[in-house]
């Protein structure tokens, strides 16, 4: 699925046009992301939540030579499902398929 | 930033939509994405990540109390992983590998 396909469900449920819908859906990831980059959580009921971690220097190896760098600090983001979120995709009635 | 602040926040800067319609924007995302990994699709949104299913594999634990060995059950937990432009967001001195 793309945000493409989720335009056109929000198209379906709210009565909003498809290229709004489009728009909508960018104006929510934006602000999601603006969130993100002061380091703020983000947390969606039913969802999960999106925490910002620092993480400090570590040692790493570049995998083709075997050589030891030096991996700089860095901030990443970490999503936590929440309990339903994981019970929802282990509940009965799924197709198995994987992508 | 919780679910309703995100609602909030689009209502102001979509004036056009009922704050109803923005509620179902908001939700319809997240349902959308949901759905989406029950089915056992992936979500790949361009300029923000994707989300996909990991498999965790059957595997021997143990009764805490008891001390008795239990086989815990396979099962799918959902995985998002950030894109290359989240990563250069909040890196912007870094060159970030995608």
């Amino acid at each position: 699925m793309r945000k493409a396909d989720i335009a056109d469900i929000i198209t379906e449920t709210a009565g909003i046009q498809k290229a709004e819908s489009m728009e909508m859906v960018e104006q929510v990831l934006d602000l999601i992301k603006a969130m993100l980059q002061q380091g703020e959580v983000v947390k969606i009921a039913g969802f999960g939540n999106f925490v910002v971690r620092s993480k400090g220097e570590r040692k790493g190896r570049n995998p083709r030579t075997g050589e030891e760098i030096a991996i700089t600090p860095r901030r990443v983001v970490s999503f936590r499902p929440s309990a339903l979120f994981k019970q929802y995709v282990n509940s009965e009635g799924q197709s198995q398929s994987v992508s | 930033m919780t679910k309703a602040d995100l609602i909030e926040k689009l209502a102001e800067k979509a004036p056009q939509l009922s704050r109803r319609q923005a509620e179902m924007v908001v939700n319809t995302i997240f349902d959308s994405i949901r759905d989406s990994l029950k089915r056992g699709e992936k979500t790949e949104i361009r300029g923000f990540g994707s989300f996909r299913l990991r498999h965790r594999q059957t595997k021997e634990g143990r009764n805490p109390k008891t001390g008795e060995s239990v086989s815990v059950p396979e099962k799918r937990m959902p995985f998002f992983k950030a894109g290359k432009e989240i990563k250069e967001l909040l890196n912007p001195e870094e060159k970030v590998a995608s």
